[in-house]
């Protein structure tokens, strides 16, 4: 009976309770579900259960460990802090899908094999595609079709890596497959996984989807889908050296977007990539300090970026702005955001006491130590930038600068514990950051208050933030954000950026009307009356080549063909000609039965 | 009584048939107050073949094979009609659907079909079904060609009983390609007849290994084969499936949709692995290569034809033709995992389409809609019917946890086993494909504004017994999917009967 005790099935299981419960009920169950899950996860002993056998090949669905543990514990932290923050959403459909997004991240961490890893991962992917749908902003629609097509492609991959692997060693169990990186099966599952952790050039569907969400449901988007993804690379490729470069690429990347962004949300999705990024690169590094500090990171990551969206979501909800050009002055009206933002902006700028130092230092750490100079200064760069613009310029525009005239006010106090819920995590993990380590899945040893580590993180903080004041004047009054100190790579993120609104943005554009608008309707044209559709461009191919002489007349003809068509439809004449195939059919089986036999 | 029991235990095989075939006799014949319950009779009659289907596979699973005598007589000479888990499990497929289908269409039918044909309706779908019970629990390949010509003649009229004239169309070219379908299936027999001298499956099965290589027998199976292609609609020869389906009534839809397809594969690959032995395809004809390739094609044009639809029942119409390509894909690489993958998929198929057609139906009856265009907001407005949609098109697709998903994974699975991967990514890309034409409906349904008038539910605008087995079915499987587990031994097992392991 203990396997109905797994996390995945109770959330499920609450899910579908919420929307029938009475409106207190629902929204009682709603927090209470994810605690029950955290008690389980925190709980459970290590091991593995509810194990069953899938035609000879073994799947078990609940196993624990320390790396499943402590994912399974942050997500469902955050599933607590997620479910408060929205509870004065009226609408019971949101909490309803976040608790199916909680119970497919937590099936995730739980899955022994790659079976069930491929079934929560694409319960997921669904829960969150519901959530972009439900958000309710303009273009929410073609973003949560756009996100659930990556989604679906990435599914597919992961899928045909797995039957691969299924096939070729007859075991589906999810363990380590970097030794196994030369196999095409090994390459598509990592595919899989890289694509829902948002590895550039994978990850375009990130800032897309995920400022289009509703406000409660990007706080769990920010938590789930990219770290799950974290948690399958540290379980399955811890190591893999292509990981170290695209992840140290990856954090320099969402932060050169951050930087130039002006939208609030979209600004802190890119920051979500760069942070990704570390882990990504602590992943492929593969040490035991290196995988530890993925996992520390992922789990600080996720509470302090679930508190930054939660602030800008709290303005959003407050003001219906979201664009930073609109806004300033705003602290007037909600200083206990501000200072609650704050707390998140400083943990994810790595301040010393705040939870992002004791994190993000072990993965620089580990880069330095394993003697990968190039990686490390890529991350130590990345670290100023995510200072200059989550710590610096976000809350400068959104909360000082101008007077907008903006007032906005506090958001409702469920929005505002949850915050400081999140910002109490963040600040107990960087002042005692033992009781996150002794949680970790290798033995930790790590002192991340040493004078080296606190001098330098604090130096490279204020120079960063003397930059950013002395050359303030320079950027009123229009946010124009070109602050100097990001001269390094201004001048080819503003190509990268032409490319991703220009050719990027037109060709997702081309493949969302290919898909769902120009093929179905060509196919309809074709199936009106396949003739005369076959006729018409034949005419159209035989125009494009045309010679000057004969071009009026082919012109003239199409446009009789096109003024015609659909024409006579020949739906009620294919019976005639089936009957010849069916003989042509006999006559060819015949011929080819004769030949073999 | 006691013995009245035994007795009726010893026949349930033969009543299987008789009884749906006696109703179906009876209704267009009797006095007008009966003939106005009509329905209620076809219910009857159809609960009663449900319950001895049941009673048949409780049979079957505890004591194993059962064999009947038709009349006493000892096969190869009299008729044998032989139940094994596999047959057992298709019988109780078809009366279950039928069932449904009958539960469905005493709600439904009358909105559909007019009332002076409704006796003949009901007459003539409980012939269908009769015909179906009598192909599958068969074990004589003579009889086997009689019943094809019983359901298919019930179904040329079933076709034709829609309003409008186009199901006239579609009824007469179904006609001519069915009755060349069976005429193609009876030369086979006849062939196979004049090599052997024996009718009985069982026997052809001893007595072919010997002649296989002589050219009557290969002549027979190519007239068998092309034959079942075009009673299956296997692509190309799938041409009178889409209006069919279209133009009839939805409750003819739903179940021949469900089962008319589904038993004539049963039958296929009866014919492919019973009478002749895996052997045969696998050494003497290049039979296996020819079906992958055309089951291939026809996953991908009916998925994409499907997208192509405006009309909704078209649209489910070609997803069968391309479902049908995935049930013969693993028949036609005959691996166990991916015969395995073929019979779930059937199961899967028949409950599913149903479920679909009979929304569609719903659909129809409680806001007009026939377009995908028209359903707008329908999410809103008919919350269980959608519900029930999206159920069935999640496990047509091949989302897990559903039936779709295990059956998809064996096929594919078993692909790769057999060294055949150039068709895992017509699969994978298949189940692609089938997502983006549900998801056009779906899409709209769920996210999409209604018009202005119909903001109100309008669910009770269709009868709630024709809901109900709408949501019955779906039920049914969501529960299969998540307790894949049972059926897929099953199925496991029965492939594995069949590939003669």
């Amino acid at each position: 009976m203990t396997e109905l005790l797994h996390p995945a099935l109770l959330l499920v299981a609450a899910a579908a309770a919420v929307p029938l419960l009475p409106s207190r009920a629902g929204r009682a169950l709603s927090v209470a579900a994810p605690l029950a899950a955290l008690a389980v996860c925190l709980s459970a002993p290590h091991g593995s259960w509810a194990g069953m056998d899938f035609f000879g090949l073994r799947l078990s669905p609940w196993r624990a460990d320390a790396l499943s543990s402590i994912f399974g514990a942050v997500f469902s932290l955050m599933g607590v802090l997620g479910a408060v923050y929205s509870l004065h959403e009226k609408r019971s459909f949101q909490r309803s899908v976040g608790l199916v997004y909680l119970g497919g991240a937590l099936g995730i961490t739980l899955a022994g094999d790659l079976l069930t890893l491929f079934v929560f991962w694409e319960l997921s992917a669904l829960a969150a595609a519901a959530l972009v749908f439900a958000g309710g902003r303009p273009g929410s629609g073609a973003a949560g079709m756009r996100y659930l097509m990556v989604h679906m492609f990435g599914g597919v991959l992961l899928l045909s890596g797995i039957l691969l692997r299924a096939a070729g060693t007859g075991s589906l169990e999810f363990t380590s497959m970097t030794a196994e990186l030369s196999s095409p099966a090994s390459w598509l599952i990592l595919g899989g996984f890289l694509l829902n952790a948002a590895v550039p050039p994978l990850g375009a569907w990130l800032p897309d989807a995920y400022p289009r969400a509703s406000v409660t449901g990007a706080v769990l988007m920010t938590a789930y889908t990219t770290k799950s993804a974290v948690y399958a690379l540290i379980r399955g490729f811890p190591g893999a050296e292509i990981l170290v470069w695209l992840g140290a690429l990856m954090a320099v990347y969402g932060v050169v977007y951050a930087v130039l962004e002006n939208d609030a949300r979209r600004l802190l999705a890119y920051h979500i990539i760069s942070q990704v990024g570390y882990m990504v690169c602590g992943v492929g590094i593969g040490t035991q300090l290196a995988l530890n500090g993925a996992a520390a990171h992922a789990s600080a990551h996720i509470i302090y970026k679930a508190l930054l969206f939660m602030g800008a979501g709290a303005v959003l909800h407050t003001t219906g702005k979201t664009r930073l050009s609109d806004m300033g002055g705003l602290w007037r009206g909600m200083p206990v955001t501000m200072g609650l933002y704050m707390i998140g902006a400083m943990s994810i700028s790595a301040f010393p006491l705040f939870s992002g130092f004791v994190s993000k230092s072990m993965v620089v750490s580990a880069a330095g130590e394993s003697l990968l100079s190039g990686p490390y200064l890529l991350l130590t760069l990345a670290s100023a930038g995510t200072f200059l613009h989550t710590g610096l310029k976000l809350p400068y525009y959104m909360f000082f600068w101008r007077d907008s005239g903006t007032r906005g006010h506090e958001p409702p106090r469920n929005m505002l514990a949850a915050m400081g819920l999140a910002a109490l995590a963040c600040v107990l993990i960087g002042l005692f950051p033992g009781a996150l380590y002794a949680r970790l899945p290798f033995p930790c040893s790590y002192e991340p208050y040493t004078a080296a580590h606190v001098v330098s993180a604090v130096g490279m903080l204020s120079f960063t933030a003397l930059g950013f004041f002395m050359f303030l004047r320079h950027l009123d009054p229009v946010p124009s954000m070109s602050l100097d100190t990001d001269w390094p790579y201004r001048s080819g993120a503003s190509a990268f950026m032409r490319f991703l609104h220009g050719p990027l943005g037109r060709f997702a554009d081309l493949l969302r009307g290919a898909v769902l608008e120009k093929l179905p309707a060509g196919l309809s044209m074709a199936s009106e009356n396949p003739r005369a559709f076959l006729r018409i461009t034949a005419l159209e191919a035989r125009l494009y080549f045309s010679t000057p002489e004969n071009e009026a007349v082919l012109q003239e003809r199409l446009d009789a063909a096109l003024e015609a068509y659909p024409g006579e439809v020949y739906r009620y004449r294919p019976v005639g000609s089936t009957v010849m195939w069916i003989i042509l059919f006999l006559l060819g089986y015949l011929a080819l039965y004769y030949l073999a036999g | 009584m006691t013995d009245f029991l035994a007795a009726l235990r010893e026949h349930i095989p033969a009543l299987l048939v008789i009884v749906p075939l006696l109703a179906a006799v009876i209704i267009p014949f009797s006095p007008a107050p009966l003939r106005r319950r009509g329905a209620a009779v076809s219910l009857l009659a159809n609960a009663a073949a449900l319950a001895l289907a049941s009673a048949l596979a409780w049979e079957v699973f505890r004591l194993g094979r059962v064999s009947y005598r038709f009349g006493g007589w000892a096969p190869p000479w009299g008729i044998e009609y032989a139940v094994d888990p596999l047959a057992a499990v298709m019988l109780l497929l078809v009366a279950f659907v039928a069932f449904a289908a009958s539960v469905y269409s005493g709600a439904a039918a009358s909105g559909e079909i007019t009332a002076e044909k409704l006796p003949y309706y009901q007459s003539a779908s409980l012939l269908f079904v009769s015909g179906l019970s009598g192909m599958v629990i068969t074990g004589d390949i003579f009889n086997l060609y009689v019943f094809i010509e019983i359901a298919s003649l019930a179904g040329y009229a079933l076709v034709a009983s829609g309003r409008r004239r186009d199901a006239l169309v579609a009824g007469f070219n179904y006609l001519i390609l069915g009755t060349i379908a069976a005429t193609f299936i009876l030369l086979g027999i006849g062939y196979l007849y004049m090599a052997s001298g024996t009718l009985n499956i069982a026997d052809l099965r001893e007595r072919l290994p010997h002649i296989y290589h002589t050219k009557t027998v290969l002549t027979a199976f190519a007239f068998l084969i092309v034959g079942f292609s075009i009673k299956t609609a296997l692509f190309p020869l799938h041409i009178w499936l889409p209006d069919a389906y279209t133009y009839a009534p939805s409750p003819v839809s739903a179940l021949m949709a469900a089962t008319g397809t589904k038993v004539g594969i049963y039958a296929m690959i009866r014919v492919i692995f019973t009478v002749f032995k895996p052997e045969f395809n696998a050494s003497v004809v290049p039979m296996k290569a020819i079906l992958i390739v055309l089951s291939s094609a026809a996953i991908i044009y009916g998925a994409a034809m499907a997208i192509a639809q405006k009309d909704i029942k078209r649209m489910l119409a070609y997803s069968s033709v391309s479902q049908i390509g995935y049930i013969i894909l693993g028949a036609a690489v005959a691996s166990q995992h991916s015969l395995t993958g073929s019979l779930l998929h059937m199961i899967n198929h028949a409950l599913m389409k149903a479920c679909l057609f009979m929304c569609a139906g719903l659909m129809l009856m409680s806001t007009g809609a026939e377009k995908v265009a028209d359903l707008r907001g329908a999410g809103r407005r008919m919350p269980l019917t959608m519900a029930a949609f999206t159920a069935a098109a999640l496990s047509m697709t091949g989302i897990p946890p559903t039936l779709g998903f295990v059956s998809k994974w064996h096929i594919g699975l078993g692909a790769v086993e057999a060294g055949y991967w150039a068709v895992v990514p017509v699969i994978l890309g298949g189940s692609l494909l089938t997502g983006i034409y549900f998801w056009r409906v779906i899409e709209p349904a769920y996210f999409g504004a209604p018009p202005q008038s119909g903001h109100k539910n309008a669910e009770g605008g269709a009868p709630r017994w024709a809901l109900a087995p709408a949501l019955a079915l779906a039920a049914l499987g969501t529960l299969l999917g998540l307790a894949a587990h049972t059926p897929a031994v099953g199925a496991a097992r029965a492939a594995a009967e069949l590939l003669g392991r």
